[in-house]
């Protein structure tokens, strides 16, 4: 079910009514079948990979928490006597065995995940051979990937890790471990949340409140203003253009270049909104995503930013292991010894987070635009952070660099930064892509270009202004949050004016939303992850 | 400590690290950060620190570090 379709507003306000209804030991369960059922709007198949892992992971989360209860049992009872060495050598034992037990359901799960998801790849590239000939295979590539099993996949793998290390205690119950793991608001576009966090709100019972409702609502709302009337009326120029790579080129590109990424942060944003507000309508807090990246003043700010869950997911379960593995610590003392201390400790440094940068543009799509995308990022991220010692030099020469308007200049440059590697998402295939972005700088490829020529992209000037217009608004709402929450802001004022405004977005989301035109192009950009 | 001092200063000679209590909320050392003085603290204090111990409980804060290097000291 798409978050805009008819059929999920039918279900979001039934579920809702419900869910404030049922007494209240009956919700989460509620929430489960309510999950089971959107997720099997996707295809009853689908069902089978997430219970899959949800089954196996949950086993493992239990196999894991016996381990280590024993391991506390015995060393406390009949093992209290024992001498050191042959603790350590027990105990030794004991993580052997659960590294054993998190590598293999690990390894089923991300077997599960890659066969999937490269499956469909080689299920598109032969349908695509074929298509030269008129003939196409009945392969259903649709249903190959199951909805946002790159979510869930890792916030399991995430839970199972924090077992194994103790951060968190198994969860015993299968029932409410499947929720942890199928909460339909997250099973869109993520956010990938933490068993410790989001645990904490959703197994509790929620009493019905105005406020809590209202205020998840609001969002929601915002979340469809962004989605409808903003992202899904740029997708429509911006498939113009990415459709035919060889009619435009030059001055499209560089119009592609904002729109897209405007488009996209519209898009993604808005769908976390929808997340984040149908949560918190029912009580329970899904933590956030985004902290308007567009602010960021360089790259490695705007990651602190931009998709803050997968970001801190790869840091957490992979950046921070392998940089602190046995192998990369090997790795570095022969590198110091080789390279001097200085730049012998930063190789296994930047090798980690090549393998992270790679995996991340991996995670996002089985081709080499993602992880060339993903290899882009680690290039300017360690780029800049050699640069730092002369970057310091400059500022302290140079004191307009504390001013506002090198801060603006960062601003700006970060987001063509930004701007150009989203380039990657476009296309198909490398060349593509390259060619695309090098013809905005080539004189050849704007020859007979003109400004009203973006008039022939299926938006109509009043669709620019429409777009414009609702842009402004969602930059300066985002400002506005930036020190007091936007509701919190508007709780404050009388009721009329309150009133007035939610009406105001409701009617501009009504006349002004992009329906029906390109509804492909409605897919939430995240979805196919 | 002295010597974890020494360590965090050549890190970040602009941060005043016996008062600040916040260096991993307020994003002072960055992931990058935390490995290298990872890799140095496991040199100099002859302890293993795993993926496990890197929360923000242990390193928002010089003395969380001491203490964190004392518990695994104390654990060898």
């Amino acid at each position: 079910m798409l978050f805009t379709s008819y059929e999920f507003i039918g279900f979001l306000a039934i579920l809702l009514i419900a869910y404030y209804l049922v007494p209240r030991r009956v919700q989460a369960p509620l929430l489960l079948v309510a999950s089971g059922v959107f997720y099997a709007f996707s295809g009853w198949e689908n069902l089978l990979f997430i219970a899959f892992t949800v089954m196996t992971v949950w086993a493992g989360g239990l196999l894991l928490a016996r381990s280590i209860g024993r391991q506390k049992d015995y060393l406390s009872g009949a093992g209290k006597e024992l001498a050191a060495p042959e603790e350590k050598s027990y105990k030794e034992t004991q993580k052997k065995r659960r590294k054993g037990i998190l590598a293999a359901v690990l390894v089923l799960n991300l077997a599960v995940l890659a066969a999937v998801k490269y499956l469909g790849f080689f299920a598109r590239g032969i349908n695509g051979i074929l298509g030269f000939t008129g003939f196409a295979l009945p392969i259903p590539t649709d249903w190959i990937i199951p909805m946002g099993i790159s979510f869930y996949t890792f916030q399991s793998i995430g839970y199972l890790v924090d077992v194994y290390r103790g951060t968190v205690p198994a969860e015993r119950s299968l029932w409410r471990f499947a929720l942890f793991v199928t909460f339909f608001p997250q099973l869109v576009q993520g956010p990938i949340s933490r068993f410790g966090d989001l645990s904490a709100t959703l197994f509790k019972p929620h009493p019905f409140q105005a406020s809590t409702l209202r205020r998840g609502l609001e969002r929601v709302l915002w979340g469809y203003f962004k989605k409808l009337v903003i992202a899904d009326r740029l997708a429509v120029a911006v498939l113009t253009v990415t459709g035919s790579p060889d009619t435009y080129r030059g001055g499209y590109i560089a119009f592609l270049l904002i729109v897209y990424t405007v488009q996209l942060y519209a898009d993604f944003t808005g769908g976390i909104d929808i997340t984040i507000g149908i949560a918190e309508a029912m009580g329970i807090t899904v933590a956030e995503n985004f902290r308007r990246p567009f602010l960021a003043v360089s790259l490695k700010d705007y990651w602190r930013r931009w998709h803050i869950s997968m970001c801190s997911w790869f840091r957490d379960y992979v950046f921070y292991p392998v940089s602190t593995s046995q192998a990369m610590r090997s790795l570095t003392k022969g590198t110091r010894k080789l390279l001097g201390d200085r730049v012998g400790r930063k190789i296994p440094l930047y090798l980690s987070s090549f393998l992270v940068w790679g995996a991340t543009g991996l995670w996002h799509g089985a081709n080499w635009n993602f992880v060339t995308w993903g290899l882009c990022n680690w290039a300017v991220l360690m780029i800049s952070e050699e640069l730092e010692g002369a970057y310091g030099a400059f500022h302290s020469r140079f004191s307009f660099a504390d001013g506002k308007a090198w801060k603006v200049f960062c601003i700006a440059r970060t987001f063509l930064l930004v701007a150009a590697m989203n380039l990657f998402d476009c296309y198909a295939t490398l060349s593509q892509t390259f060619t695309a972005f090098f013809s905005v700088f080539i004189p050849g490829s704007w020859a007979g270009f003109r400004v009203s020529d973006l008039l022939q992209l299926g938006l109509s000037g009043s669709d620019y202004i429409v777009a414009g217009a609702a842009v402004v608004l969602m930059f300066c709402v985002s400002l506005l949050g930036a020190k007091k929450s936007v509701r919190d802001r508007l709780a404050a004022k009388p009721f009329a004016l309150r009133f007035a405004l939610i009406l105001l977005l409701v009617c501009a989301i009504l006349i002004f939303g992009a329906y029906g035109r390109g509804y492909d192009a409605g897919q939430f950009i995240y979805n196919r992850f | 400590m002295e010597q974890l001092l020494e360590i965090l200063r050549n890190l970040h000679d602009d941060v005043d690290f016996e008062t600040e209590e916040r260096l991993i909320d307020d994003g002072i050392l960055d992931s990058l950060d935390i490995v290298t003085l990872i890799a140095e603290i496991s040199d100099r204090f002859d302890v293993t620190i795993t993926a496990r111990d890197i929360v923000p409980e242990n390193f928002n804060s010089a003395q969380a570090m001491a203490d964190l290097i004392r518990r695994l000291e104390e654990e060898n």
